[in-house]
Formats: C-alpha cells, sequence, structure tokens
C-alpha cells in the first residue's frame, strides 16, 4: 500500500510570500524520512504541501508538481479530500476530537466517511489502536473521553485516528516535541514498527531522533529572514550525520549554525 | 514579629479570630445604631461591613504582615461585592414570589381573562402563557437556524467583503430597539401586505430581535474551536462540511445553546413589539396564525396598568410564570445537550 512520493520544483507561498522554493526529491516507500532545520526554513510548510493541507490557510498556494506514485496531488481534477484520505497526518501537538470517546476517535475518518457497519469499525478500532500500541491501555475504557488521556496515550490516540483509514503515506510534524522522553521512546518505537506497511515523514527538531529514527534525512535551511527556505541535501542518514557533502549541513548538525 | 532569626513560619489569623472579629463589628453597629440616630438596615449592614474590614485588615497586619493583611482585605472586599450582586437577583425572586403567589392557582394556569374585567376577582393567563410559548416557539425556529448558518458562514466559509459587510449589519441589527422591530413588522406585515395581526406577526418582529443575538454568540462559540481539530478532521479525509457538522458544531454546542437560551429569555419578555403585531387579547386563541394573541410579558404590561388589586396581582403572577417559563426551557436545554453529550461519548 505504500507509495513512493516525488516533489518536483515545488513552491510554496503565504500570500506573496513565498516560502518554500524549488524543492526537489524523491521519497522511497515503505522508508522512514526525516527533514531537519531551523525554524521557519519551510520543513512544515513542505509537509503540509504533500496532503494539500497548505492551501486551508487563506491566501496560500503552491506551485510545481507533488507525485503520489507518479499521479499529480495538485493535477487538474485532483479532490483534496481523496489526497488527505491517502495522506495521513499527525500533529505537533495531540489533537483528539473532545465530544469523542476514544473509540470514537479512532474510528472517526472512517465513520464520517461513510463506514457504517459495527463489526467494521469494531475491527478497524481495535486493530489501529494495536498498532498504535494503544490497546492495551485503553481497551477497557474505549468509551471514556479521548480527552482524558495524558499527552503521550493522545499523540497514539491520535497516530491511531490516522492510520484506521489506512492511509499510504503517514506524515508527522513534530510528533513528539511536547512529549517526555518515554512517550517518545514509544512512538519512535512505533513508527519503526509502521514502516513496513507505511511511507513515514517526520518533521523534526531533535536531530538524535532523525538519526535514530530515520532511513534518509533531508535538511532544510533559510538564508535569511524573509527569503524562501530551500532543501539543502537529502541523504542517507548516516552520511548526513558523519560526511554530509554540504558545508551548511555540516555546520548545523554539529551546531555552528548561526 | 520580634528580632528572633528568619524563619518561614509566620502567624496566621485563626478562622475563631475572624469569626469574633466578625461578630464584634456586628454587635458594634447594633449597639452603635441603638444609642445614635442611625437607622435602618441597609445602613447597618454597610457599617458592620466596614467596621469588620477595617478591623481584620488590622488585626491581619499586626500578626500576619502586610502582604496578607492585602490578601484578606481584597478577598473580603470581593466576597461582599459578590453578595451585593446577589441581592437584586433575589429581592427580585423573592418579591415576584411574595406578590405572585397570592393568584398562582389552578383557576390563573386554566382560564383567560375573556369578560374579566379590572376589578373582578378570579380570571386567569392560560391565553398569555399560550401566547408566549407559541410566539416564542415561533421565533426559536425561524432565528436558530438562519442564526447558526450565518455563523457558519462567517466563520468556517466567509472571506473578505461579504462576510465582513453580514457582521456590519448583523451589528446593526443588534442595536435595533425592540419597537422599531415591531414597528417594523407593523408596517411591513400587517399594513402592508394586510396580513392582519396574530402570533405569527409577533414571530416575525421578534425574530428580528433574536437572529443577531444567535448569530453573535454561535460566532464566537465557533471562533472558540482550535483550528487544530478542523486540521485534524481535514487531514482524515473528512470533507469540510462534515467536519462542520460533525466535529466543529458538536464541539461549540454547550456555549451555542447557552447563546440561544440567553436569546430566547431576552425576547420572551418582550412587550412593545407583541404589542403591535399581536396586538393582545383576553380570550384563549390557540392559533398563532390568526387573530390577536396575548402573551405574558403583555398581560403583565395591561393588567398591571389597570390600578384595581386584582389586576395587578394578576400580574404579578403572570410575571412570576414568566420568570417560570424561562427557567424551564433553560434547564430543559441545559438537560438535553447533557444528555446528547453523554450519549456520544458512552456509545461503543
Amino acid at each position: 500500500m505504500a507509495k513512493r512520493i516525488e516533489a518536483v520544483d515545488l513552491d510554496a507561498y503565504y500570500g506573496g510570500f513565498r516560502a518554500i522554493e524549488g524543492v526537489t526529491l524523491t521519497i522511497e516507500p515503505k522508508s522512514i524520512t526525516a527533514l531537519i532545520g531551523p525554524s521557519g526554513c519551510g520543513k512544515s510548510t513542505f509537509l503540509r504541501t504533500i496532503n494539500r493541507m497548505h492551501e486551508v490557510l487563506p491566501g496560500a498556494r503552491v506551485t510545481g508538481q507533488l507525485l503520489l506514485d507518479d499521479e499529480d496531488v495538485y493535477g487538474p481534477g485532483v479532490d483534496p479530500v481523496g489526497v488527505r484520505r491517502a495522506i495521513g497526518m499527525v500533529f505537533q501537538r495531540p489533537n483528539p476530537f473532545p465530544t469523542m470517546s476514544i473509540y470514537d476517535n479512532v474510528v472517526a475518518g472512517l465513520r464520517l466517511n461513510g463506514v457504517k457497519k459495527k463489526g467494521d469499525l469494531d475491527d478497524a478500532a481495535e486493530q489501529s489502536l494495536r498498532s498504535a500500541n494503544l490497546w492495551n491501555e485503553v481497551k477497557d475504557r474505549l468509551g471514556k473521553p479521548g480527552a482524558g488521556l495524558s499527552g503521550g496515550q493522545q499523540q497514539r490516540l491520535c497516530i491511531a485516528r490516522a492510520v484506521a483509514v489506512e492511509p499510504q503515506v503517514l506524515l508527522m510534524d513534530e510528533p513528539c516535541s511536547a512529549l517526555d522522553p518515554i512517550s517518545t521512546l514509544a512512538i519512535e518505537d512505533l513508527m519503526t514498527e509502521l514502516k513496513d506497511r507505511y511511507t513515514i515523514i517526520i518533521v523534526t527538531h531533535n536531530m538524535q531522533q532523525a538519526a535514530r529514527v530515520s532511513d534518509r534525512t533531508g535538511f532544510f535551511t533559510i538564508d535569511g529572514p524573509g527569503t524562501p527556505g530551500r532543501l539543502v541535501e537529502i541523504d542517507e542518514t548516516p552520511k548526513i550525520f558523519s560526511n554530509p557533502s554540504e558545508k551548511r549541513t555540516e555546520d548545523y548538525i554539529t551546531g555552528r549554525f548561526g | 514579629m520580634t528580632t528572633a532569626a528568619p524563619t518561614l513560619r509566620r502567624g496566621t489569623l485563626p478562622l475563631l479570630a475572624v469569626a469574633a472579629v466578625a461578630a464584634c463589628a456586628l454587635l458594634v453597629t447594633v449597639l452603635l445604631f441603638a444609642l445614635t440616630p442611625l437607622a435602618g438596615v441597609p445602613g447597618l449592614v454597610l457599617v458592620a461591613a466596614t467596621i469588620f474590614l477595617a478591623a481584620q485588615t488590622a488585626l491581619a497586619r499586626r500578626i500576619e504582615g502586610s502582604r496578607r493583611a492585602k490578601d484578606r482585605f481584597v478577598t473580603a472586599l470581593v466576597s461582599l461585592a459578590f453578595l451585593l450582586a446577589l441581592v437584586p437577583l433575589f429581592s427580585v425572586l423573592g418579591y415576584t414570589v411574595q406578590e405572585g403567589a397570592a393568584r398562582f392557582d389552578v383557576e390563573f394556569f386554566t382560564r383567560s381573562l375573556r369578560s374579566i374585567g379590572a376589578r373582578d376577582a378570579g380570571g386567569g393567563g392560560y391565553h398569555a402563557i399560550i401566547g408566549t410559548v407559541e410566539q416564542v416557539a415561533i421565533t426559536t425556529l425561524m432565528s436558530v437556524p438562519i442564526g447558526l448558518l450565518v455563523a457558519v458562514y462567517i466563520v468556517e466559509y466567509g472571506r473578505g467583503r461579504l462576510a465582513a459587510t453580514i457582521r456590519f449589519f448583523v451589528d446593526v441589527m443588534t442595536g435595533i430597539p425592540s419597537i422599531v422591530a415591531g414597528l417594523f413588522v407593523l408596517s411591513f406585515w400587517i399594513l402592508g401586505l394586510r396580513q392582519g395581526f396574530s402570533g405569527f406577526a409577533a414571530g416575525l418582529a421578534l425574530s428580528v430581535l433574536m437572529l443577531p443575538i444567535i448569530v453573535r454568540s454561535s460566532e464566537e462559540m465557533l471562533k472558540l474551536v482550535p483550528d487544530s481539530l478542523r486540521e485534524a478532521s481535514f487531514a482524515l479525509g473528512i470533507p469540510r462540511w462534515k467536519t462542520i457538522l460533525r466535529i466543529v458544531l458538536p464541539t461549540a454546542l454547550p456555549g451555542i445553546v447557552t447563546g440561544i437560551m440567553l436569546a430566547v429569555a431576552r425576547v420572551t419578555g418582550e412587550t412593545a413589539p407583541v404589542l403591535l403585531t399581536a396586538f393582545g387579547a383576553a380570550s384563549i386563541n390557540n392559533s398563532p396564525f390568526s387573530g390577536p394573541q396575548s402573551s405574558l410579558p403583555l398581560m403583565v404590561f395591561q393588567q398591571a396598568g389597570d390600578a384595581q388589586e386584582t389586576a395587578v396581582n394578576r400580574a404579578w403572577t403572570a410575571a412570576l410564570t414568566l420568570i417560570l417559563v424561562v427557567m424551564v426551557l433553560n434547564l430543559l436545554a441545559r438537560l438535553l445537550t447533557r444528555r446528547s453529550r453523554i450519549g456520544r461519548q458512552g456509545s461503543r
């Protein structure tokens, strides 16, 4: 099910401001790709262009091509809703739906997309919660509100919710930045497990995390305030962290940046 | 307090001491009022409160230090202000109950004012209760859907000039005096289109008043729903309209219901627009679509205008009934939203 992602000369704008410029990269299926870089360098913006979440903001638009297994996500006649169904997303802060129970949160994507059979929903809920390593913790209180879980549990609930609709790609926007080290570890383990089935792209500020979990790492940066972010290089993670081709990458990962 | 080595411990004023200060303050005031020409309960309370505040602060300053003394002073001040704010509420309620109790009987809730003169005993407000309930129901049925849709448009879809224009006109509508709304329906619907006085016409006039309140309060509540929830829903491939219907509105529901109830309470108490559009009637008219109707505030207005005790008593009971109607509606709404919420959480 996992699909390949290819960006070709992608630009993203907020109104008149160009946030990222000329991003060209390829992400192989069933791999974890980490995107690192200083704040404001456009890595989150790039992530949000992949599932067309960027354009949700007023005035935001994208030019260039973004191919999901050779199909342009920005091609004519493509429905953003369909794109988002194929490309799931986990956000920086856990955001379970506050009016819903744990169970309802997990099956929200399915139920609101028309799946009604209780058996199907029950199976999907158990399977998703199991793959998010949350089943054992919540199986006895599925009817309780999702907002009552701890931060780490909420984030895993959001991951379960995202995988319940069986996307082909999973985008994670700093999924551990609001979590403690133990919850972070749980989510990193989870990513490694999910890699067998999904293409995962994670934005992170934590370079150890990028080094721990990812197969490939991409480095974004900006030349200065008001200039667009660019992809400096993307390569195998060990190479980026030991012997990057670009001086700027080396400066950033060794802490000499800025 | 002495020159002993600095310590983290400090004296505290025991609760008993505070109670004693309060008792002393009250005693001193009562004595003062007995011995001097000072008189009156409000004055007594005011003087006692002032003495208590001063004494407690002075005592606390000696024993606990100045920061704690200030804390006690402000705490006491705020508590007194709270009690003061409750006085109008309870005096209005208490007085209405006291005055309304005289005619709070079966006859009031089963009879109308048909062939009951100002001086006649008996008679009731059944016709007015029917009128109020029907008119407010019509108003709510018209205003809530339209108001909610407008609020959803402004918050979720509206961009640029159209949304700003709508918001501006809603603000203008909020400022319309109720009698102008009544005059508008009178000249447009009743005289212009020759529709005649009716409860429905009153509903139209009340809608003009209710609509902007619903729009504004719902708009504020929808804005409070975090964007992260909308994004979470979009990211699951849920279309925008379904996101609004199933995620945003349920999240904002308790606040929206509160806004609706405030709006209902407001229009339920309107007199002038009802007078101009439903005209008022002494007998029971079950149909809101034909013929004049009365309503509770209108009945209060007309009965209280007669300088006869029988009529004034009926006015008080009608006022009491009005408060009860609003209260019952409020409780019902709370109960309904609470149940729907628990139901959603409990579904498995």
